[in-house]
């Protein structure tokens, strides 16, 4: 009953950060709310009673990344609202095509009663086991995590390849001009802030 | 689990924090005392003897000030600054014990009390978590003000945080490393024993500091650099920035970053304390004393320690010039870091040959 109640509040916490970040006109209270989500996940590791991975998601996310991103915001100056208009035109048709391919895949998952998992290949048989208990074994860090880990050794490469997608993703985005230039870069965009040195 | 063990949690909790109150405001009377000693004032000296009231009645007196609002902040945040800066100053402390656990008897049960608000299993990573948020505060108060003073504040106070966490994290290292455990309990009672030196007992206390004497001078520095205390207060240097990050802050908003930064000094001495001098371990004399003495003789040998540090660092504040931003930065990334690298590398290398013997043998 308490799980439950601190799933809700804390489901609500990291979807409106989550929110605040693709929707906050200001880009401090877009990091803000980065933390919020960030430091909701970690009170969902405590929950499933694992404290380790969830302090060193407050120290590695909260203490470094966010801090490193509130320094760019204020030395760099961008904190006026970003132009909305979109760099690339496929972006959003693709991924409401992703969107729809992921939830069409979920549908056909739930329809046939398929939860779990090829979860490691070789030694004879093939091991099986549902999302609850690759996630409980992923973040555990008690006695056996290590063996455990490597036994659960696909679904954390494939974790492992999902954050490389999206950071490859992230960069290319971020490199990513259209050939005509309309506007001045936003490497000047924030030159009349103060705290920019000049 | 029962609704008296939620009591004594309750109960725990609330001493600590009523711990840290009274800490606070005898700290800075302390503090202008020390100081005044050593410039040769008087300190305060009106308030009640020796001046011992002065804080309550400042205290009172910031909580009927005005509290100024400038009409160019970011008001969500500029709120929420000072609330940032206080709860994780009040939380960090939450796993530091300060005495020896004791064993009462409620509703006929036998229960086992730790003088300490949570014992975690990983306490120091929950200690360096806290301190990482507690750099919020000053960033989005610095930000969220408007001014020229307080954002210049704001982008020194990250930089120095970024810079001196690292040397902090690493300095801490060593001590997990030695002592084989991250639950704070347990680190005080591994240093609760006395030296062994060439197996012969020297009857001197197995504190961490004896073998990890490095690890302990960086911890201490950036300590003093995380508290942003002389001669670290670049983020506040009156004669450059006014007040830094809290310049556009007063009443109760500016009392909440002070209370902070006071339980912040208390907490960091507190930790040197608990990680490196044995924290509330001392002769007890159980069975020679009444128990009630000896019950609470740790606690009086933890705040004795405690003293000493926060005697040190009123000492720093009190003689040290500051620092220059440039030597700020050197001393952290090519000082602090690379050397507590190294003697990471050395104490990791020598618990391995303790351990698994030399390579070659």
């Amino acid at each position: 009953m308490v799980e439950l109640i601190i799933f809700v509040l804390m489901g609500a916490v990291a979807l409106g950060g989550a929110v605040a970040v693709v929707k906050a006109r200001n880009p401090v209270y877009g990091a803000m709310g980065l933390m919020a989500a960030l430091f909701a996940l970690a009170v969902f590791y405590v929950v499933h009673l694992a404290h380790f991975v969830a302090a060193v998601q407050v120290i590695v996310y909260a203490g470094a990344v966010i801090t490193l991103f509130l320094f760019v915001i204020m030395f760099v100056g961008v904190d006026r609202a970003e132009r909305l208009t979109e760099k690339l035109a496929v972006q959003r048709p693709a991924a409401l095509a992703v969107l729809a391919g992921v939830l069409a895949l979920a549908g056909v998952l739930v329809i046939t009663g398929q939860f779990d998992w090829v979860i490691t290949v070789g030694e004879g048989a093939e091991v099986r086991g549902t999302v609850e208990e690759i996630g409980a074994n992923l973040i555990s860090v008690e006695e056996g995590g290590v063996q455990r880990a490597s036994r659960w050794l696909l679904p954390f490469e494939a974790t492992s390849l999902l954050l490389i997608v999206a950071a490859v993703g992230a960069v290319s985005l971020a490199f990513y001009r259209p050939r005509r230039k309309e506007e001045p870069d936003d490497e000047t965009a924030g030159a009349d802030r103060p705290g920019r040195p000049s | 689990m029962d609704w008296i063990d939620v009591l004594l949690v309750v109960a725990r909790v609330v001493a600590v924090f009523a711990l840290l109150m009274g800490v606070c405001t005898l700290l800075v009377w302390f503090e202008r005392k020390v100081v005044a000693d050593m410039q040769n004032r008087v300190g305060p000296d009106r308030a009640g003897p020796w001046g011992i009231l002065q804080t309550v009645a400042d205290g009172v007196k910031l909580f009927f000030k005005e509290q100024v609002t400038p009409r160019k902040v970011e008001l969500g945040l500029y709120l929420a600054a000072p609330m940032l800066a206080a709860v994780p100053a009040f939380l960090m402390f939450m796993v530091v014990p300060f005495g020896r656990p004791f064993t009462i008897t409620l509703g006929g049960e036998e229960r086992l009390v730790p003088l300490q608000g949570a014992d975690l299993n990983v306490g120091l990573l929950y200690v360096l978590a806290m301190s990482s948020v507690a750099v919020y505060a000053v960033v989005l108060a610095g930000w969220s003000s408007g001014s020229k003073y307080p954002l210049l504040g704001g982008v020194r106070a990250t930089a120095q945080a970024i810079s001196y966490e690292a040397a902090m994290g690493l300095s801490l290292v060593p001590v997990v490393l030695f002592t084989g455990s991250m639950r704070i309990s347990e680190i005080v009672a591994a240093q609760s024993s006395t030296l062994t030196f060439l197996g012969w007992n020297i009857g001197f206390p197995a504190w961490n500091v004896v073998v990890l004497a490095p690890s302990f001078l960086i911890f201490t520095i950036s300590a003093v650099a995380e508290t942003n205390r002389a001669p670290f207060d670049l983020v506040e240097a009156e004669q450059e920035i006014v007040g830094g990050f809290h310049t556009e802050y007063s009443g109760l908003r500016f009392a909440l970053f002070f209370l902070a930064e006071y339980i912040n000094m208390f907490t960091m001495s507190a930790l040197a304390v608990t990680l490196f001098f044995g924290g509330w371990s001392g002769p007890a004399w159980d069975g020679v004393l009444p128990a009630a003495v000896s019950a609470l003789l740790p606690t009086v040998w933890f705040f004795v320690k405690v003293l000493v540090f926060l005697f040190i660092f009123v000492w720093l504040r009190a003689t040290l010039p500051r620092l220059r931003y440039d030597q700020l930065m050197t001393l952290g990334w090519k000082r602090l870091i690379p050397s507590s690298l190294v003697w990471l590398f050395f104490i990791g290398g020598a618990l391995a040959v303790r351990r698994f013997g030399l390579p070659w043998s």
